[in-house]
């Protein structure tokens, strides 16, 4: 193999950010992350198996040094409600764009571990097997955690109960009578 | 309304919005510093293994 396996880093610079702004869900942090991972990811590219899933490795290796700082710090990085959504542009509208910026805020509510799982497999398309492997636990134990962290969104975004379906029949009412639903 | 059948809907609408999110974000500009830095670790290997056989 005459290849450096580093030259195809570059190639999973979009979704290391991507996955570190989800997990540390703030703009800066997510960025010193990535930084401490190219790093680490060049000076240990000695236990990358060659033909093995690259992104999986670099992501073990970001998540790694995410919760050792956090460790370290004793805490999860707290104020986040807000920032994650705010270093996002917002695309033009569309239909749902409301719903989307609620779902930002709910998802930043879910627990590090279970915004990492669901990200991982919802996401990435991670199979639950190398998400389980990037982070080092069960396969049962990312089931249950992508299982909880879908059960928290819908608690949050109230999918749980008919408020959807009674929220569409409200908007459609709007338009028969002429009147705006009531909020919410 | 059968139970199993709108729990798969919330999924759907889920993982619907989880990729929107997540796309916004792949979707964004890598900074140059990161460019930057691996041009760095680049270069300071072709440094440090000169005359090494690997």
């Amino acid at each position: 193999m005459s290849s450096d396996p580093r030259d195809e880093i570059v190639q999973h610079l979009p979704a290391l950010r991507a996955f570190s702004l989800s997990l540390t869900r703030n703009g800066a942090v997510a960025d010193d992350m990535v930084q401490d991972t190219l790093v680490k990811a060049w000076s240990k590219i000695a236990s990358f198996e060659p033909g093995t899933n690259m992104r999986a490795w670099l992501f073990t290796i970001l998540r790694n040094t995410y919760y050792s700082n956090r460790r370290k710090a004793g805490r999860e990085v707290s104020d986040a409600e807000g920032v994650f959504t705010e270093s996002l542009s917002e695309k033009p509208a569309h239909d749902g764009r409301l719903q989307l910026a609620d779902f930002r805020r709910a998802f930043v509510k879910l627990t590090d571990e279970q915004r990492e799982a669901l990200i991982l497999v919802g996401a990435q398309g991670f199979s639950y097997e190398d998400a389980a492997e990037t982070c080092g636990v069960a396969v049962g134990t990312i089931k249950s955690r992508v299982n909880r962290a879908r059960a928290r969104l819908t608690e949050l975004l109230q999918l749980d109960d008919d408020d959807k379906l009674e929220m569409t029949d409200q908007a459609t009412m709007a338009v028969v009578t002429g009147t705006s639903p009531s909020a919410r | 309304m059968g139970h199993t059948r709108s729990k798969d809907k919330d999924s759907e609408v889920i993982d619907e919005n989880l990729k929107r999110v997540y796309q916004d974000m792949l979707d964004e500009k890598v900074p140059d510093r990161f460019l930057d830095l691996i041009a760095q670790l680049k270069s300071q290997d072709d440094t440090s293994t000169e005359g090494s056989a690997t």
